[in-house]
């Protein structure tokens, strides 16, 4: 019996869902709701299917569906599954729900709401299971249409040229990306990831690439990196972020920090590592010194926000510089005497499980400030607040654990990846990781104050009248992350066992001085 | 196969009978055309069925004209043609239920339009260039009178400025190919012949008449800087003859440069290249960047097409087959969506708001008001965008490997072209159907306006032609192959395969 | 052989017809019909003309062929073919006339039509300079006096004095040429003017006398620089007898002109094949066609009297028939006469609507025009294709007319030489061309009826005579072999 296309359910169940929502216009908005989340929870189920069937020592890709497509260009169905890609399907699934479950209250039009969503949800998976640009390329691009509404509908009152800029911004990048790939295909006549990652890793691509003559061996790899770079997003292509995150609802700018950022930093791990590195290795230290502005400046941007979304929204952008940090120091050192293999392998390994705490701490953080927000009557300023603590303890307690782990505090998840990615870097790169502190401190700065201002201290703003505690669908957002959060904290190995020995592979083929 | 050419005859005979049923009522007319349209569309996809791939074209008629002049009625049909068959019936019929609140001269309206959905299909099928040419002018006559009497906008200055241009674009073609007729020794004008007559020339002989028979046809296509006919003559139009006119006609400019002119003469081919590919990628910049500045959505529209086919028109001077298989299918592809605009734009908005002014629809909005319009135009506009998942996205990447394989510095313009299309049709998207969102000061008063304008609902003919026109784009761009194992022989053929190779060795 | 003249009888035996016809219809109208109707005196006028312009048609198509009478006529195919165009054009005018104004002695002027067709078509089998002279001369006074026959308008009479004077002239420029043609080669038979010419080479006064030639040629097709009547008679003549002068007498002029220069002048032609220097009439040919192209077109631009539009275009239309001129030496005369003949059946139909439509009102202005498909749908269907003809547009006539000039004089040398230049030039300018008939055509079948604008009534036998022209338009469009095989 020949096995169930798993990768392309976990796909296309919340189409399915969408399309559903779609053509019973009549559904009534509870009815809506419901559909919408139960759609959105299968992810999850799948994901947790797979993991259970997920062979750990095996580096390949596993779950694979391949069909012939697009002869003439030589285009297949090409899904897989390895570490990496199980790691992002178990986080969407898990951060996709609490989305939605953050716009429970949404009044207008929720089943417009929920198949919107539930096609970006889609999307975002495709983008981490295709193994051939065609179709990668549709999940990508098809990610930002529903972004685009659901910014723009549902956001605050400058929603609209926010989401437009940011359509903008990204297809800008996706054109060179496609171009990049365009250059791609004519030079070696495959789409295929791993077909590519191989002549990647041999040099022969960059060799067919080089007989373009001129420049354009070059213009190809910065293609691809800038339209990767707008995605995470890389300093300096970040300033479609700011207004994006804070005009967008709750529900929408959780699942931007907590997926769409991460498809970015995926595409840079799948594609432009793999394909290009020698490339990136020329390229690596001004690569670092971006990433460093991405981590440094970020984090005093936010310490000088006042709007607590903006706030965490510059925050992100630290955070997911750090992983394309340990990315381009590792990449930089190749070759240099400092690399060893432990730490590219810790860099590495920190990457990854950046990725996946960062998901979770900023997904609750935003949720939290909607929360926040939601109480206050719209208001969500850094002095709007005041003494929230004594008026909801156990909401306290709750954005207290998620600002922890944003932090990197010790016992929480949050610590295992900034550590790795800093004992990684320092090994390859000291002078990045000194850099690197300094975010760490404007981190925990504006942390801290956001704590004090908002929750410590006599009740004052919008917590002086009544402000009501958690309710059922708080709990049942923040609960389970909360919990994730410790158990990571303490049991990595939960999450490393997956791509541990992908990583042991990856830092292998790195060539050592 | 050999039923292809009774969509030429069945669509003449359709013109005289929904003439003749319009004298009795508007309806009987309408259904004459319908009927006439859908059976033609049928024919055509039931000789595409029984349609073997090859590398030449496949006669289907073939019988002596006027043989004083060596003109012969031939008609013959390959992978290309058929794509572009089975597209002239789509959108013909698309363009009839589209059209069925015509009810003024409504016999006269479908009989134009049925003339012109002949003259296409006949340009579609013929073999001989002469005839080619016959079928090519037959078209003009009927778009000056549906633009001039059921036109909108500036009416009859953008029927005459489509007629004049269309008409000194086939003349240029006609002198072209009477001259290598006349100078060839004069045989006769199937294009292998013509290809040879042309072959004896002197190289600068050959490559002014390349000039005149490509950029002839080409105006047509609407190549910068010969493109301003468009944009006036299509807003202008009535909705079914905007939808066929951008999504079918402007296409017979770029089929005539692929069939007629190309295989013509490859060494003129090589010599204009260069400049016919700079012009097409300048041509889809600045049509996009002048559609960003529009006040009036079909404005907006009518310049997206231009910027459209300066894709066909690069993937054509870029030589590769893939380039021209990506042209191919971008003719499909733009033909539909093109369509699905005007339809929307013209039949589902205008006809009941009456103003295609951004500024006025921004107030509506009517993404409430209309939504199954409002869902139609995001398909169709992020199908033009060139969203992965819809027609446009394998035709524009093919032009792309191919423009990039040629010359890198035109897929690179081209790729900025993609987010100039990405920038206006979001601006149309946005301002045209979901404007305002935030609160009307006093509550009263944004009810009474949203109650004061009152739109009838989308008719079941404007929900069919939609579905069938967004079903084409989704089937085509999720498995293009079906037109692709069509068009792909095609280019096999000795004729196209000379002209590819003088430039792209 | 001794000519005889029994076989001279049977020869111009459709000439006789013409004129017993003519005869007849003013005897009858003298004794029998003098009590009746101004209007059914007109009426049976033209049916006797009728039928005896069918009679002759008839006897034209079935009778003699070959050289009559030692060579005076020539019936060949050519002269066959414009013979029966000729008489065909002037049946269809004369249902035309049916359905128009009535004029002032309506017997006499069928008379006159009758005097006129009879001239045409001797026009086209004359082959020697006398007669050419002299049924050059018949053929023209009769349409000097048609053109005046109104007397209700000053324009008519002005037109006809126009028409005269310059006709007069042209004849005189005619008459010296032809003297000269004999001082220098000593014969007035065409066949031995061409071997006197070829014995003795290029002679400058036989060069002055072809250009006299060329002056009378011209006048009598309305080419540039010789084109000033056209304008004032088109517009100041009745509708009727412009409709005769337009197409019918254009034809027979191309062909009594394209014989003279080609059976008798053949040796002075000069290079018709490459744009070198060298004498002769080709040349001179070419400026004029050069110039009638431009001027033609560009100054129908500027109308907005319709009858005088359709003149400008006439001399257009000029310009490219004398490229088929130019052209017949190499490829024959059937592109010359199916251009010719398809042009005058398009040009007599376009001058019946005007006359139909003079009925229900003033049809002077274009604007005259306004609503015509509301007022008279079979009038609008009709001047449609008419116009579409003349543009050239297909299926219609009007454009394999076209083509089968401009191919044939491409086969001359291609672009290196005059005639080629100028069909590229002809092409271009049908564009412009385009431009002004759509003018006309959106005033007939887009614009609303001026306000008053009732329908316009068409007698049934009009209706049958522009449904028969147009539909010989469409058929020979269609199938044009029918008409180019005949050559």
């Amino acid at each position: 019996m020949s096995p169930a296309p798993l990768l392309s359910l976990v796909i296309f169940v919340p189409w399915a869902g969408a399309l559903l929502l779609a053509s019973l216009p009549r559904m009534g908005a509870r009815a809506g709701r419901v559909l919408a989340l139960a759609f959105s929870l299968s992810t999850i189920v799948l994901g947790l299917v797979a993991l259970g069937s997920f062979d750990c020592a095996f580096t390949g890709y596993q779950f694979i569906e391949r069909h012939a497509w697009i002869s003439s260009l030589n285009v297949h169905y090409h899904l897989g599954l390895d570490g990496l890609s199980l790691l992002l399907v178990l986080l969407t699934g898990l951060l996709a729900p609490a989305s939605l479950l953050a716009s429970w209250r949404t009044e207008r039009d929720p089943r417009l709401f929920g198949l919107l969503f539930l096609l970006l949800q889609g999307a975002a998976l495709g983008v981490f299971l295709a193994l051939d640009f065609f179709h990668w390329f549709v999940f990508w691009e098809l990610s930002l249409i529903p972004a685009y509404f659901l910014i723009k509908l549902w956001g605050g009152p400058k929603a609209a040229p926010a989401a437009f800029q940011f359509v903008i911004y990204t297809i800008g990048g996706s054109a060179f990306l496609l171009l990049g790939f365009v250059a791609i295909f004519a030079a070696t006549g495959t789409l295929d990831f791993v077909q590519l990652a191989a002549l990647g890793a041999d040099g022969t691509l960059v060799a067919r690439l080089a007989t373009l003559g001129g420049f354009w061996p070059q213009a190809v790899f910065l293609g691809v990196l800038l339209g990767l770079a707008v995605k995470v997003p890389l300093f300096p292509f970040h300033t479609w972020l700011p207004p994006a995150y804070a005009e967008a609802p709750t529900g929408v700018s959780m699942f931007m920090t907590g997926v769409m950022s991460k498809m970015g930093v995926y595409g840079f791990l799948r594609l432009l590592w793999p394909l290009f590195p020698g490339p990136l290795h020329a390229a690596a230290v001004p690569l670092v010194w971006l990433a460093l502005g991405g981590v440094v400046l970020g984090a005093y941007a936010a310490m000088r926000q006042t709007d607590l979304k903006r706030m965490i929204a510059y925050s992100s952008v630290n955070h997911v510089s750090y992983c394309l940090l340990a990315l381009f120091a590792v990449s930089a050192a190749t070759g240099r005497s400092g690399l060893t293999s432990e730490a590219a392998a810790a860099a590495l390994s920190g990457a990854l499980l950046q990725i996946f705490n960062h998901g979770l701490s900023a997904c609750a953080l935003f949720y939290c400030i909607g929360v926040l927000e939601a109480r206050a009557g719209g208001r969500r300023g850094l002095g709007d607040f005041g003494g929230v603590q004594s008026a909801a303890p156990i909401f306290a307690g709750l954005c207290a654990i998620a600002m922890f782990s944003s932090l990197g505090l010790p016992g929480l998840n949050g610590f295992v990846g900034e550590f790795l990615i800093f004992r990684g870097v320092w090994g390859l790169l000291p002078w990045a990781a000194v850099a690197a502190c300094l975010g760490l401190f404007a981190t925990a700065f504006f942390l801290i104050t956001f704590w004090q201002r908002v929750f410590h201290g006599p009740r004052a703003g919008a917590a002086a009248g009544g402000f009501a505690d958690v309710s059922g669908p708080d709990i049942a957002v923040l609960a389970p992350l909360v919990a994730l959060m410790f158990t990571l904290g303490v049991l990595p190995q939960l999450l490393t066992r997956l791509f541990n020995p992908l990583i042991t592979v990856w830092a292998n083929h790195l060539p050592l001085p | 196969m050999s039923l292809l050419p009774w969509t030429i005859y069945l669509s003449l005979a359709g013109a005289v009978l929904a003439l003749a049923a319009g004298r009795r009522s508007p309806a009987a007319a309408r259904w004459a055309a319908l009927g006439t349209a859908a059976g033609a569309w049928v024919l055509a996809l039931a000789g595409a069925a029984r349609f073997v791939p090859g590398a030449g074209l496949q006669t289907l008629a073939d019988a002596a004209w006027i043989p004083g002049l060596g003109v012969r009625y031939h008609l013959a049909a390959d992978g290309i043609s058929l794509t572009l068959l089975v597209l002239t019936g789509l959108a013909a019929t698309a363009g009839v239920l589209f059209s069925w609140n015509v009810s003024e001269r409504a016999g006269e309206f479908f009989a134009l339009f049925l003339t012109l959905v002949a003259g296409v299909y006949g340009v579609f099928l013929s073999a001989d260039a002469l005839l080619f040419f016959v079928f090519y002018e037959v078209a003009i006559v009927p778009k000056y009178f549906l633009i001039a009497n059921w036109g909108s906008t500036n009416r009859e200055y953008g029927a005459m400025k489509l007629a004049l241009y269309s008409f000194a674009g086939s003349s240029m073609v006609l002198a072209g190919l009477l001259w290598v007729y006349a100078a060839g020794g004069g045989h006769g004008f199937g294009f292998a012949e013509l290809a040879q007559a042309a072959a004896s020339l002197s190289r600068h002989q050959q490559i002014v008449i390349f000039a005149f028979v490509f950029f002839g046809f080409a105006t047509l296509a609407g190549i910068f800087p010969l493109h301003t006919w468009a944009p006036t003559g299509h807003v202008a139009a009535p909705t079914a003859a905007s939808m066929l006119l951008a999504g079918v006609v402007m296409k017979l400019g770029a089929y005539g440069c692929l069939r007629v002119a190309l295989p013509l003469s490859p060494v003129g081919f090589a010599y204009w290249h260069a400049t016919i590919g700079w012009l097409a990628v300048v041509g889809i910049v600045y049509a996009g960047l002048v559609a960003l500045m529009q006040e009036d959505l079909k404005f907006v529209i009518g310049y997206s097409s231009v910027s459209h086919m300066g894709f066909v028109l690069l993937g054509i001077a870029a030589a590769t087959p893939q380039a021209v298989s990506g042209a191919v299918l971008q003719m499909f592809s733009h033909g539909v969506i093109a369509g699905l605009l005007f339809a929307v734009v013209g039949r589902m908005v205008y006809d009941r708001t009456h103003t295609r002014r951004l500024a006025d629809l921004r107030a509506m909005p009517l993404y409430r008001l209309l939504p199954f319009a409002a869902a139609v135009f995001v398909i169709a506009g992020v199908a033009s965008m060139g969203l992965p998942g819809f027609s446009g996205f394998p035709a524009e990447l093919s032009i792309l490997i191919g423009a990039w394989r040629t010359v890198p510095a035109w897929a690179a313009v081209a790729a900025l072209g993609v987010v100039v299309a990405a920038a206006f049709t979001l601006r149309a998207i946005a301002l045209g159907f979901f404007g305002r969102q935030e609160a009307p000061a006093s509550p009263g008063a944004a009810g009474a306006h949203a109650q004061a304008i009152h739109l009838e609902p989308i008719t079941l003919a404007e929900k069919a032609g939609a579905l069938l026109l967004v079903g084409a784009t989704v089937l085509v761009g999720l498995k293009p192959d079906l037109l692709l194992d069509w068009i792909n022989p095609a280019l096999q053929s000795p004729l196209l395969q000379a002209a590819m190779k003088a430039v792209a060795p | 052989m001794n000519p005889s003249y029994q076989d001279l009888f049977l020869a111009l035996l459709p000439e006789t017809l013409l004129l017993a016809g003519a005869l007849l219809a003013l005897g009858l109208d003298l004794t029998v019909f003098r009590r009746r109707s101004a209007g059914q005196r007109l009426r049976l006028a033209l049916a006797v003309a009728a039928l005896a312009v069918v009679a002759a048609g008839l006897a034209a198509c079935l009778g003699a062929r070959g050289p009559v009478f030692g060579g005076v006529l020539v019936l060949d195919r050519f002269a066959v073919a414009t013979r029966v165009a000729v008489l065909v054009l002037t049946l269809l005018a004369l249902g035309v006339a049916w359905g128009a104004s009535v004029p002032g002695q309506p017997a006499e002027y069928v008379a006159v039509v009758l005097f006129a067709a009879t001239g045409l078509i001797l026009m086209a089998a004359a082959q020697q300079l006398l007669l050419a002279f002299l049924s050059l001369e018949l053929a023209s006074l009769s349409l000097y006096v048609l053109a005046g026959f109104d007397r209700k308008r000053p324009e008519s009479a002005e037109a006809a004095l126009k028409y005269f004077l310059f006709g007069a002239m042209a004849a005189a420029f005619l008459l010296f040429g032809f003297s000269l043609v004999y001082g220098v080669t000593g014969s007035i038979e065409l066949p031995r003017i061409a071997e006197e010419i070829s014995l003795r080479g290029p002679d400058p006064l036989l060069m002055v006398a072809i250009v006299m030639v060329l002056v009378a040629f011209g006048f009598k097709v309305a080419a540039a620089p010789f084109h000033l009547w056209a304008p004032d008679v088109y517009q100041g003549a009745p509708a009727t007898s412009a409709a005769l002068i337009a197409s019918a007498s254009k034809l027979a002029g191309f062909t009594l002109f394209g014989r003279l220069l080609w059976t008798g002048f053949r040796g002075a032609a000069g290079p018709a094949g490459s744009l070198a220097g060298g004498a002769g009439w080709i040349p001179v040919l070419a400026v004029m066609a050069l110039a009638s192209l431009l001027l033609g077109n560009f100054a129908a631009l500027a109308q907005s009297n319709l009858r005088r539009l359709l003149a400008y275009s006439a001399i257009a239309h000029a310009g490219a028939l004398l490229l088929g001129v130019i052209s017949m030496g190499q490829s024959g005369p059937a592109p010359l006469f199916y251009y010719a003949s398809t042009y005058g059946l398009a040009t007599v139909g376009a001058f019946g609507v005007i006359a139909a439509a003079e009925r229900g009102g003033r049809c002077q202005d274009i604007a005259d025009l306004a609503g015509l498909h509301r007022r008279s749908p079979l009038l609008a269907a009709c001047l449609t294709v008419y116009v579409l003809s003349l543009a050239g547009i297909p299926p219609l006539a009007g454009f394999v007319g076209k083509l089968a000039v401009f191919s044939a004089a491409l086969h001359l040398g291609g672009i290196a030489c005059p005639a080629g230049l100028l069909a590229i030039l002809a092409i271009a300018l049908s564009a412009v061309a385009l431009y002004y008939y759509l003018i006309v055509l959106k005033q007939a079948l887009v614009a609303a009826p001026a306000a008053g604008a009732g329908r316009i009534a068409v007698a049934p036998v009009t209706a049958l005579a522009l449904l028969a022209a147009a539909g010989l338009i469409v058929w020979f469009g269609v199938d044009p072999q029918q008409l180019l095989g005949l050559l």
